[in-house]
């Protein structure tokens, strides 16, 4: 199979290239992204081709840039999108469903885009896949290469949890971890990706990569009946999410797969790294970096790559960007598992305080066709709860030491067997 | 030689300061400015360094230790 992709253009002096392994245009430095023929594409694709398709991101593999069949595929994509009835009551909000990508191989949004990458870094003959990491990605790129059977080179900072470090190790990278401070791990990682020929998914395969973050927005539009949310709410890091999942609607408007978006895009950061919502709070497109201060280490982009782009998509969209405190953030994943029985990392403790604080200020509204994404599962980051938790009754094993911890509270099914 | 590309974003106190031709001629570097958007209250310039490895290294220490944010031009790389 041939893409529909012609080429790579540059988002700021708009000059092309071909589909090599590059990532900014060598004139002006700006950020390249791929150009699609949308006229041979909306030929081949149609919603019936799509629904007949691997359960995966693959179902979308005509708007996706890569050539090869089979691609690098462990199955990333294609997760729940719930009708949240209980949330959404607390919240005020009738409408409201969850995009859970907590379900994905490595419970992360992150194999959507690996597994484009890894398939393109095949494409280009690269022999090794490599990314420096502080969860997440370094996770799926870990799998996606042990399961393409190529060398993965993944860096870690050195301070990082074990239970990272564990979900990383278990697939054999070579995982480095890198004393030092953030800048200096960012400094020492962008010159091994300028030295080294390798497929370094986030910088030489970086235009390829971010697509696979359309496939979020491609889903949603689809589960919900091939329509786009009235809105939706996003966590932000490097902005690159967020801004894909609009390119994803603005694509199914332009294939006639959907009809026009007219969907608000909200960003929520956390307020210890929040560059592109104090942007937006300040009205300039200008983001300035931040030295990242969260427990919401996924989202932690202090200097972030798309910043300005997603400050576009929020004003032309009609969005809204919202930060919250670092209390909010456990109290948010408290919510979503209170309400709705889903675990997420800390970015989704995110999107739910950031959800709550929109829908408070009337920024959301009661009966708008709301998508909030999870982006990863809240077991990667059980350090960020584990001290908010109720602990567990220790009892004897007897039913009145049972009754006593209980301390008369109201318990149901109390009258019995049958009742 | 070498090259190196990379983003300098200067807070206001500095703006006024000519840090980039200081760069070029303590450290006999080429720099070549490719892009930038600088105002009275902030600034940012993305840039290439042309020159002995040793000596952009060094000139990029020392443009950090004037105040200036130094990164690579396509942002953070490390990611969650």
């Amino acid at each position: 199979m041939a893409s529909f992709a012609t080429a790579l253009r540059c988002r700021e002096c708009h000059r092309e290239f071909p589909l090599d392994p590059i990532y900014v245009c060598d004139f002006c430095f700006g950020p390249l992204e791929i150009v699609y023929d949308y006229e041979a594409m909306r030929k081949a694709v149609s919603r019936e081709k799509i629904e007949r398709g691997p359960l995966s991101v693959w179902r979308y593999a005509d708007l996706l840039p890569c050539d090869q069949d089979p691609a690098v595929d462990i199955q990333a994509g294609f997760t729940p999108l719930v009708k949240a009835e209980r949330l959404g009551e607390e919240l005020g909000l009738r409408h409201l469903y969850l995009k859970n990508d907590c379900t994905n191989p490595t419970w992360s949004f992150k194999d959507r885009v690996v597994t484009v990458a890894a398939s393109k870094a095949r494409e280009f003959n690269f022999e090794a896949l490599a990314c420096a990491s502080t969860g997440n990605l370094a996770n799926s790129v870990s799998a996606h290469a042990a399961h393409a059977g190529m060398d993965a080179f993944v860096f870690i900072p050195s301070d990082l949890e074990q239970g990272k470090v564990i979900g990383s190790a278990v697939y054999e990278p070579t995982l480095v971890a890198v004393d030092g401070s953030y800048d200096d791990v960012n400094r020492l990682c962008s010159e091994l990706a300028g030295k080294y020929n390798w497929g370094f998914v986030n910088v030489n395969v970086r235009p390829y990569y971010a697509e696979g973050s359309k496939t979020l927005g491609f889903e949603v539009a689809e589960q919900l009946g091939w329509r786009a949310p009235d809105h939706c709410v996003v966590p932000m890091a490097s902005g690159s999410l967020y801004v894909k999942i609009w390119k994803g609607l603005q694509e199914l408007a332009k294939l006639w797969l959907i009809d026009s978006v007219h969907t608000k895009m909200s960003g929520a950061q956390a307020a210890g790294c929040s560059p592109i919502v104090t942007a937006w709070e300040a009205g300039t497109l200008n983001v300035r970096p931040v030295r990242p201060r969260t427990i919401a280490k996924s989202l932690a982009i202090g200097n972030p790559a798309d910043g300005y782009y997603a400050l576009q998509v929020m004003a032309e969209s009609g969005g809204s960007g919202v930060a919250v405190s670092d209390d909010e953030v456990v109290a948010g994943i408290q919510l979503l598992a209170r309400t709705e029985g889903i675990f997420a990392e800390t970015a989704g403790g995110v999107v739910i305080s950031g959800l709550k604080r929109l829908a408070e200020a009337g920024r959301v509204g009661r009966d708008e066709v709301v998508v909030a994404f999870i982006t990863g599962a809240g077991l990667k980051t059980q350090e960020a709860v584990s001290e908010a938790l109720t602990p567990p009754l220790r009892i004897q094993p007897t039913i009145a030491a049972f009754e006593q911890a209980l301390g008369g509270r109201p318990v149901a099914g109390s009258a019995g067997p049958g009742t | 030689m070498s090259k190196q590309r990379v983003k300098f974003t200067f807070p206001q106190e500095l703006i006024t300061i000519p840090i980039i031709y200081e760069l070029g001629k303590q450290f006999s570097l080429i720099t070549n400015i490719r892009r930038a958007d600088v105002t009275e209250d902030r600034g940012w310039v993305v840039l290439e360094l042309d020159g002995e490895m040793e000596e952009i290294e060094r000139g990029l220490d020392w443009v950090a230790a004037k105040g200036v944010r130094v990164d690579p031009v396509q942002g953070d790389i490390v990611e969650g």
